[in-house]
């Protein structure tokens, strides 16, 4: 029994050194192809140079970051959108500090984030700049914060509906959420381009962005109905029951008592939801709006630019990473500090 | 919600008026605007010639096919990445999980930054990604790359031996004989089974640790290596916790599968797409198009349904 014990642990020890072994030469292999194409990298230089360089062409992006980033926004109201982000980075940055969770951080997020920005990138009192010209990161922003915002309460008040109502409104509510849940984005996307217009009275015509925002919104308002009818069914019956013997109705029990825990318990998959409806957002490339995607995607089909769909693709990646990624920490930060 | 008897009714009465009004309001928008465009609501057109050639198809089809048999090509098209989606991403997602559970810290890190990569970016730019990196990279035809014997990969796709014993050979500019992947269905399927499978490793790594400890001791107790362990005694016991979450995974990859129109992929949705660009049946199409992921949805949660009692019949 000692020796085969003894064997098994020399198999062990070997196997997991040639285990190192091979992700250390991967590693190897993958930092020396980055080095490389950095090191032949072009910075300054045409098309033309890039191509026979072999390496990753900065030039590329120095030419088409403007567009990539902000697509047919005019060039001298740039300062909006770029305010915008900024908003955007400062209050996810204020959100890692346990510091600023307050209804403050919220009231920022939702007043001024949700509300406040689109008509500031319209262009309130000033400059009017057609929702049709929006394109790249702020469109991407503005679809996915603007769509998670409005259907937060959206998503409340289906899960109550779901939870509590009567028979009628019950089933209406379970309907649309599992509709919804049940087709892929690029369908309810679909409808809101073609098959919306059919609807609407005649001669009457909406924005296609507006509509795409409609889809998202009811998209992600059944997943968050979801998300929050767990927090729901997770508060204890107790905390009802107390509700109701202070002489609390339905909806005072709800909103003092029940909601503010319920939501509060349910905010890491509620970031989650957040997290994939802002990767889902790439998607209105299909129905043709200019987002963060489509910009990536149409600035590669410049005829004097051809074949640097990897840096535009790599570009954006990272871009798009650095929002998920810092939203995955902190739906993580508030995970660990509720436990 | 409402106090009495009398406030349920009275809002259930309100919301079912409510209801009724808009659909009044939306279908009559819809007949005026069908009257303005000189369309009529129906499904006759299903029987029309399409006239569109669709690249990839599990039968036979051509232009010539009514765009009933088009749309059910798109469908099987749809099955059949799925299906590989599926299988591929429940094969990728077992090994990842894998590694991120056992204890070699260099493993453990690389294949949890590889999780945090994919995870968090859009699924729709991998796909361009792949689809980019199979036709920039990939050698072209007549330089293609025998990487087994018989199986070539080239610019133009995957070309693999079929069960049925015929082999591809080239044949002046491409190849004959044998199965044919196309470079859309492959990039379409690396990406759905890398994005999927991320999101599956961390489901089963859950089920796995939601295991108790004492069942790895008894498993070590009795002898057993620690691949024995996870096979023999920890995995059964944790796909009591693995099964729901990983159903809403197949259901996702399922409609995920959407994205094919991106890339240009014949798929159910690029071809209710192009019938929709030729007649104008918007309402129609994308009824059907709802309908039909609805019930493939409702196919996959059975499935799994049927599973998930079993098990727990087992742990029981």
């Amino acid at each position: 029994m000692e020796l085969i014990n003894k064997n098994r642990q020399k198999r062990k020890k070997l196997f997991s050194l040639f285990v190192s072994f091979l992700l250390i030469s991967f590693l190897g292999l993958l930092g020396f192809f980055i080095l490389k194409s950095l090191w032949l990298g072009t910075w300054t230089g045409e098309a033309q140079t890039c191509r026979t360089s072999g390496g990753f062409c900065f030039s590329f992006l120095r030419e088409k970051w403007r567009y990539i980033l902000f697509g047919s926004y005019p060039d001298s109201l740039l300062w909006r959108p770029i305010l915008f982000i900024f908003s955007v980075i400062l209050g996810i940055f204020f959100s890692f500090f346990r510091f600023f969770w307050k209804k403050a951080l919220i009231f920022y997020y939702w007043i001024f984030l949700v509300l406040f920005s689109p008509l500031f990138l319209w262009g309130i009192g000033g400059e009017k700049v057609e929702i049709s010209l929006w394109g790249g990161l702020p469109l991407t922003l503005f679809l996915s914060f603007v769509g998670i915002g409005l259907s937060y309460p959206l998503g409340i008040f289906l899960a109550l509906m779901r939870r509590d109502g009567p028979f009628l409104l019950k089933y209406s509510s379970i309907f649309l959420i599992e509709l919804v849940r049940g087709v892929p984005l690029i369908s309810l996307l679909f409808m809101a381009s073609v098959m919306a217009p059919f609807f609407f009275p005649t001669g009457m015509e909406i924005n296609k962005t507006l509509r795409a925002l409609g889809a998202i919104v009811i998209f992600s308002a059944a997943y968050m109905a979801e998300v929050i009818r767990g927090g729901l069914n997770a508060v204890t019956q107790g905390q009802r029951e107390a509700a109701h013997s202070l002489g609390f109705g339905y909806w005072k029990m709800n909103f003092l008592i029940v909601l503010p825990q319920a939501l509060k318990i349910v905010i890491p998959p509620t970031v989650n939801t957040a997290i994939s409806l802002f990767k889902d957002t790439s998607l209105v490339i299909i129905i043709a709006l200019l987002d963060l995607m489509s910009t990536a995607k149409l600035a590669v089909s410049d005829p004097l630019w051809l074949g640097m769909s990897f840096e535009s693709y790599v570009f954006v990646a990272l871009i798009y990473f650095a929002f998920s990624f810092s939203f995955s920490q902190l739906s993580k930060k508030v995970e660990r500090s509720l436990s | 919600m409402f106090r009495t008897k009398k406030g349920q009714l009275l809002a259930q009465i309100l919301w079912g008026l409510f209801l009724f009004t808009l659909f009044f309001f939306l279908l009559s928008n819809m007949f005026a605007n069908f009257k303005v465009q000189q369309l009529s609501f129906g499904y006759s057109f299903l029987q029309e010639e399409a006239g569109f050639e669709i690249g990839d198809s599990l039968w036979s089809y051509s232009a010539s096919d009514s765009y009933l048999k088009a749309l059910w090509t798109g469908i099987g098209n749809t099955l059949k990445i799925a299906f590989i989606g599926n299988i591929g991403a429940l094969i990728l997602g077992l090994f990842l999980s894998i590694c991120l559970l056992v204890p070699h810290k260099l493993l453990q890190f690389l294949s949890e930054s590889f999780l945090q990569v994919i995870r968090n970016i859009p699924l729709l730019l991998q796909l361009f990604v792949w689809y980019a990196l199979i036709s920039e990279l990939l050698p072209p035809i007549r330089q293609s790359w025998e990487f087994l014997p018989n199986v070539f990969l080239n610019k133009r796709g995957l070309y693999l031996p079929w069960f049925d014993g015929s082999l591809p050979v080239l044949k002046g500019l491409n190849f004959q004989g044998g199965a044919h992947l196309s470079p859309e269905l492959l990039a379409l399927c690396l990406g759905l089974i890398i994005y999927t499978s991320v999101f599956m490793a961390e489901i089963i790594k859950a089920g796995v640790l939601s295991v108790e400890k004492g069942q790895w001791e008894a498993g070590h107790s009795l002898g057993f290596s620690y691949a024995q362990t996870l096979r023999l005694i920890i995995f059964p016991q944790s796909l009591r916790v693995i099964i729901p979450p990983l159903t809403s995974q197949f259901m996702n990859l399922t409609k995920n599968s959407s994205l094919a129109v991106a890339i240009g992929y014949p798929d159910f949705v690029s071809i209710v797409n192009t019938s929709l660009n030729q007649t104008g049946r918007a309402v129609e199409l994308i009824f059907l198009l709802m309908l039909t992921y609805l019930f493939l949805n409702l196919c996959i949660s059975w499935i799994m349904n049927y599973f998930y009692r079993r098990v727990l019949k087992w742990n029981l």
